[in-house]
């Protein structure tokens, strides 16, 4: 910020630098080097005033597809791959800055937007070491071949780097694709925070804007913070009591609109005003952090680096409801319809005329790997039923919570090849399926696996092995993937054991099966089973023991407050066991405990000063749960 | 389902005995996709035998390029076995006795292909060499015992099971005490008594070659992926039994021979005594299996130029696997004969003719409806275009003509593209390549002659030196030679007439003005007035050819005049010959052109997919109302697109309590609700389910994770917005 306050262009206000374009060419930017190559009017306020100057630049940044990766699937608009530079008349401009609607769009600071540009040349860096060996765009070419589809999602888009996230932010997007189908809803949070006054507020101040005239050109053209903090002072703010405090991070408006409409690196008269309000939430702490230089390093470091979280409190406690169970959830899921299901059904239907290509391929020696959005699992059902019902085969889950490979191959030597017997090693239990599958080059053994990329699948070890099985030649093996990150469980070696053949098989089926284990599940009903498992166990045991784990609950529910809480000391429990006759010994209280660890419904953790400390693993409101029902009873 | 269950994530479906004795097999179903049975049982067989002839061509195309590094070897290990036995007592034997001969194999970093070359190495090693060849996987070797443990179950498995059953049985409890010098006891008891072993081997007569101590051979496939503690271990163990045993190891090395150092200490290496052999590269090996599959009249399947890019796009840009460029070769094949129906005729010339002879109605309309054979009707006279569309048999004749100058099409094409990759191949800056498959790809793509490459290379041409001119020449004669067909036997007598003249005029008279004085004068001309206006480097070119041309028509040497004849002669059989295959009726017959598919099957974009159908719902569910500008999102979108736009709106953290109010906005909003704001708090029941739905199956997907930072909270695993 103090590089910027000395450059005398940049206070000048007229022809002053945009580092936003630049950004895109040289990613190694540095503050020592001010000297941009393109220099660029920035509009703010007093481009109304004073239209000395004559145009405006535009930049618009289109992603450099640059992987193969992100060329992809079908039906995509061509990727440009090049800055389109547009030349804007004098009468747009006004327009453009005048129309409200549109500047509200507009007003996005520099740091933002050079947070949403900086993945591009890094990226391409990054996933693209190889390209500075081979000719790019040879390879773009070679490998783009046949993408007459065209390719609409760029690399950009797909592996963007973190940027700066404002907190309403995803508020804000609601109620603009709210708006979408024509209807206009505002948002509603439980609280004072909503973006529309805010968004009217905006507009209020803007009309103010321009009799700041030179000193808001100059403001905006300094990084947003400090900004922020210059024109501070003279606006009253909003309270927002229920922000937690380093959310005071300025919201911004939807960028909505920033990928496809690459936002004006004008600065617009609103900036200043929006800067204000939101400066007033900012926290002690954020005003003594320096300002950034508006340049890449520190913008991606910042970026990064945010320990704060820029969340709101507010919890899910909030709800009527904060949880549904298991059954609930799965009552409510069936009662309600699912959209597009005739679209969703001509989807699988195409998907289902591969069939017999699919089982070609299986005896060619390839497998067939399935991804794309939405669960394989009917779909791969059908392919079973429809195309191996006269022949061996075998349906493995990987999404399946403790499946492992030892119980994959047991079920192969087990069941499928009839052997009776132990095997010290999965590499012995290898070679022997090796061994007897090639004894007899007739017997077909279909392999499906469901969510190869399980969670239990994906040591390194695992995959080999079913590289290994997939490479004998008369088992065949159809897979699904999920994740995202996938492909990245193998190597080259490892796939060209599975030799996949990719099928893209997107369904848009809900992944009822696949999410349905109770650890896949976020915390809304991980209560259900830990609830009961805990009565379970209690119930069994003697009304002392119940009492010692009463007494452990209540006091960890007390606590509950407390975020330093670590757990009970094992010397101030047993005195209090003692003091509630639940304990003569301490011998008999460890007994208990181990009893208690052994069915996991206490954890001990030894603490700095080498005191043990106990905790019941389960959160408060299960517990609290618990207490009620154990003294219903 | 019968597949879903809590307890059990392995299902194994038999079917009932009296089922299970007829299995479909591939043929079934390469005809089930297709209504014409004969016809697909006809494609089937072809794929099948051209198949069979690609594989066999590739496996002596490998077996060729190892030759010469694998016989080095085996002299190598033979050597080593002789030195062995041999045992002089003189300094320097004594000193080598103590080592232990390795062979470090630099094999370079395609992995996938190693299996192929140390496969067919310690085969040989095994037919000529020795018996006792172990072959050892890092991955079998994590420790000095288990190491140990698979060196002589190999070993001594080898030799016992075919013996004597219970040697089998008696195994495990060997290997209890598995160690060298049980090895050692072995290897002493085989050797004393050799016949215990022949009867075994199949191969009794090369037995015969063995020598009377065969050396042992260890081979580390992959030498990097073992343990530098363990691989230090047994190779001190090892050197210990030198004096015993004949132990020659075999490292195969996919980086640098320096990695031997890095794993290895001093006092290790000290104990080796390696020597160094380099594999052929890949891209030499990528090259003549080119050469040998695609370059060739002898198979009819011919990949597009497209094709053939993305294949060796993704050798060159993913792998360096020869082995997976066949695999892809293959499935371009397969691909070929499963989708065109007419890939029936893609065969040899004599069966295609018979063929084309039998064509049924169908396949004659089909024929009819090929874009080639319409544009080649179209260049018809009226009455034979009528004749052609409203005649089968008509159609059937010329299918055969066409199908036989499709074949001399091929036969013309590839020796001049030789020809014409000769001569270029040599020029500086390599403008049409220096791989002959780049050449192969701009001819099958384009017209070659109308591509600036082949202008400027032309341009180049005709000012080679005479030295170079005229053993370019020669080598074109060369290859011409074989040449079968009319032209190319025409051609050859021409290109032989013009190395005569070149020879006789070398004999008779020289030449003058060499070209270093014509660009001397260029250059004086040029200072006069280049000072006075501005002159780009293309304007400079342009008057540098100018003058250069103008030069020469003024005075040309006879060379000169015989090196243009020969260059234009050469453009000429170039036009003649290399035109793209496209412009050939009936070549969809032969060209497998999907590319596209291909592409999609072996190099896919999982993670853009499903970014894409979370962002883009309309591109897959063809539904108006999910029809949005790009960008945006329609809120009529299923749940998991809503949830996934929304959530690209959080930083690293996102609130599951803001999120669910925003999602039900959105859906709220969607299905026509007024949002009552005096409801603070409550979410319909419903919207909440689906809510927990949607952010299950993003966590699924692997856009979150549940985190503990702070309540009700989900960390994002992706980075980003827009």
């Amino acid at each position: 910020m103090k590089e910027r306050d000395r450059t005398p262009l940049a206070a000048s206000g007229r022809s002053q630098r945009t580092s936003i374009p630049t950004a895109s060419f040289s990613p190694s930017l540095t503050k020592s080097s001010p000297t941009i190559p393109l220099l660029l009017p920035e509009f703010g306020a007093s481009a109304i005033l004073d239209s000395r100057l004559p145009t405006l630049w535009y930049f618009s940044f289109w992603t450099f597809a640059c992987h193969s990766e992100i060329m992809s699937p079908q039906k995509r608009s061509k990727d440009t791959g090049v800055i389109e530079v547009r030349f804007v008349g004098d009468a747009e401009v006004l327009d453009h800055i005048v129309d409200k609607q549109e500047g509200v769009k507009v007003s996005k600071d520099l740091v933002q937007k050079l947070v949403l540009d900086l993945p591009r040349p890094e990226q391409k860096q990054g996933v693209e070491e190889d390209e500075d060996v081979f000719d790019e765009r040879d390879y773009v070419e070679a490998l783009g071949t046949g993408a007459e589809e065209g390719a609409g999602t760029g690399g950009a888009a797909v592996f963007t780097f973190q940027s700066i996230k404002r907190s309403n932010k995803m508020a804000q997007m609601a109620s603009a694709l709210a708006r979408t189908p024509g209807k206009s809803v505002t948002f509603s949070t439980s609280d004072e925070v909503t973006s529309p006054p805010r968004a009217s507020k905006r507009l209020d101040s803007q009309n103010k804007t321009p009799q700041k005239g030179k000193k808001v050109q100059f403001v905006s053209t300094t990084p947003h913070r400090l900004r922020k903090r210059l024109s501070a002072p003279n606006l009253k703010s909003d309270s927002d009591s229920e922000l937690s405090p380093s959310n005071s991070e300025e919201e911004d408006d939807d960028d909505d609109g920033a990928e496809e409409k690459p936002v004006t690196s004008d600065a617009t008269p609103k900036k200043p005003s929006t800067s204000a309000a939101a400066a007033l939430y900012r926290t002690p702490a954020k005003k003594t952090k320096k300002a950034p230089e508006p340049n890449l390093v520190e913008e991606y470091f910042e970026a990064h680096s945010s320990s704060k979280v820029l969340t709101s409190d507010r919890t899910l406690q909030r709800l009527q409801t904060p949880r549904l169970d298991q059954e609930t959830l799965c009552r409510l899921l069936d009662s309600s319809p699912s959209c597009y299901s005739d679209e969703i059904g001509q989807l699988n239907k195409d998907h289902e005329k591969h069939f017999s290509k699919w089982m070609l391929q299986l005896q060619f020696g390839f497998s067939v790997l399935l991804y794309g959005l939405g669960s394989k699992k009917r779909l791969l059902e059908s392919f079973r039923t429809s195309m191996l019902s006269d022949s061996v085969h075998m349906v493995i889950n990987g999404f399946f919570p403790s499946m492992t490979l030892k119980s994959i191959l047991n079920s192969i030597t087990g069941e499928v090849l009839d052997h009776s017997g132990n095997f010290r090693t999965p590499m012995d239990q290898m070679d022997f399926i090796v061994e007897a599958m090639r004894e007899d080059p007739d017997f077909h053994v279909y392999l499906i696996i469901h969510n190869i990329d399980g969670p239990m699948l994906r040591a390194e070890n695992t995959q080999q092995t079913l590289g290994h099985l997939a490479s004998i030649p008369n088992m065949h093996l159809v897979a699904s993937i999920d994740h995202i990150n996938a492909p990245l469980v193998w190597d080259q070696p490892i796939m060209s054991l599975f030799n996949w053949l990719w099928y893209e098989t997107t369904t848009y089926l809900p992944y009822v099966e696949e999410t349905s284990y109770e650890n896949s599940l976020l915390v809304q009903q991980s209560g259900a089973l830990a609830l009961s498992s805990l009565t379970h166990v209690l119930r069994s045991l003697t009304p002392n023991a119940r009492g010692i784990f009463r007494l452990l609950a209540e006091f960890q529910l007390e606590k509950k407050d407390n975020p330093t809480y670590t757990g009970l000391s094992f010397q101030d429990f047993y005195q209090r066991c003692r003091e509630a006759f639940l304990v003569n010994s301490d011998i008999t209280l460890r007994t208990q405990l181990t009893e208690f660890r052994d069915h996991k419904l206490i954890s001990t953790k030894k603490g700095a000063d080498g005191v043990e400390y106990l905790l019941i693993p389960v959160d408060a409101g299960t517990l609290s749960d618990f207490l009620q029902k154990d003294e219903a009873e | 389902m019968t597949t879903s269950s809590i307890s059990k994530g392995c299902f194994v479906f038999k079917p009932s005995t009296k089922k299970k004795k007829r299995t479909s097999d591939a043929e079934d179903y390469f005809i089930n996709g297709s209504e014409d049975c004969e016809n697909s049982k006809q494609r089937f067989r072809l794929c099948q035998k051209l198949w069979e002839n690609m594989k066999s061509e590739t496996e002596s195309v490998q077996d060729d390029l190892n030759k010469k590094i694998l016989d080095s070897l085996l002299e190598f290990a033979r050597k080593s076995a002789y030195s062995f036995m041999s045992r002089e007592e003189d300094w320097a034997s004594h000193m080598r006795a103590s080592e232990i001969p390795v062979a470090a194999l630099v094999l370079g970093v395609n992995l996938t292909d190693h299996n192929m070359t140390l496969q067919s190495l310690s085969d040989r090693l095994q037919q000529s060499v020795t018996p006792f060849v172990v072959s050892i996987q890092a991955k079998e070797g994590t420790a000095v015992k288990y190491l140990l443990q698979k060196v002589l179950q190999r070993l001594t498995g080898v030799s016992m099971d075919k013996d004597e059953e219970e040697a089998s049985t008696d195994l495990p409890q060997k290997r209890a005490h598995c160690s060298l010098s049980s090895l050692c006891d072995w290897y002493m008891t085989v050797c004393k008594d050799p016949s215990g072993i022949s009867p075994g081997k199949k191969r009794s007569s090369s037995e015969m070659n063995f020598s009377a101590n065969p050396p042992i051979i260890i081979i580390f496939k992959d030498l990097e992926a073992f343990s530098p503690r363990v691989l230090q271990a047994f190779i001190l163990i090892c050197s210990q039994y030198t004096q015993q045993l004949p132990l020659l190891f075999i490292f195969g090395i996919a980086t640098s021979p320096s990695t031997i150092q890095h794993m290895l200490p001093h006092s290790v290496t000290s104990l080796l005594c390696i020597k160094l052999f380099h594999s052929s590269s890949c891209s030499k090996h990528l090259a003549t299996v080119i050469e040998k599959l695609v370059l060739t009249p002898h198979f009819p399947f011919k990949p597009s130029g497209k094709v053939l890019q993305v294949l060796v796009g993704l050798f060159l840009y993913h792998d360096f696997s020869v082995h997976n460029f066949i695999k892809g070769l293959q499935l371009a094949l397969l691909e070929h004969f499963y989708s065109q129906p007419l890939s029936v005729l893609c065969c040899k010339k004599q069966d295609a003719v018979v063929r084309a002879q039998q064509l049924s109605h169908q396949e004659v309309e089909k024929i009819r409806q090929l874009p080639s054979f319409m544009r080649f009707v179209e260049e018809q006279e009226p009455r034979e275009q009528v004749e052609l569309l409203t005649n089968d048999e008509r159609v059937k004749e010329v299918c055969q003509k066409l199908l036989k100058g499709l074949r001399r099409y091929h036969k013309n094409f590839l020796p001049i593209l030789r020809c014409l990759h000769v001569l270029t191949s040599s020029l500086p800056k390599y403008p049409l390549g220096k791989q002959i498959r780049e050449l192969h790809v701009t001819c099958l793509e384009t017209n070659v002659w109308e591509t600036e490459e082949y202008e400027s290379a032309l341009q180049l041409l005709r000012i080679l030196a005479k030295d170079d001119l005229l053993t370019d020449l020669q080598r074109c004669v060369e290859i011409l030679r074989p040449g079968k067909t009319k032209e190319l036997r025409d051609a050859h007598k021409q290109l032989q007439d013009l190395t005569d003249r070149f020879q006789q005029l070398d004999a008779s008279t020289d030449h003058s003005a060499p070209d270093g004085h014509v660009e001397f004068r260029v250059d004086d001309r040029f200072s006069g007035n280049g000072l006075q206006k501005k002159t780009d480097l293309f304007q400079l070119q342009k008057t540098l050819l100018q003058m250069k041309e103008s030069h020469r028509t003024k005075k040309r040497s006879p060379f000169e005049l015989l090196r243009n004849e020969t260059i234009a002669y050469f453009d000429s059989l170039v036009k003649m010959h290399l035109t793209r295959p496209e412009s050939q009726p009936l070549y969809e017959v032969c060209y497998c052109t999907s590319s596209g598919t291909l592409r999609h099957h072996l190099n896919a974009t999982p993670r853009t997919s499903i970014q894409m159908a979370l962002t883009h719902p309309y591109c897959y569910l063809q539904n108006e109302a999910l029809r949005s500008e790009t960008g945006a999102i329609s809120s009529a979108a299923p749940d998991v697109c809503i949830m996934y736009k929304l959530h690209l709106e959080c930083g690293r953290l996102i609130n599951l309590y803001d999120w669910l109010e925003a999602y039900s906005t959105v859906v709220t909003a969607a299905e026509g609700d007024d949002p009552d704001p005096s409801e603070k708090g409550k979410v319909d029941e419903i919207r909440h389910a689906r809510f927990i739905r949607a952010v299950s199956e993003l966590e699924f997907l692997g856009f979150l994770k549940s985190t503990k930072q702070k309540t009700d909270h989900v960390a994002r695993l992706t980075w980003g917005g827009c």
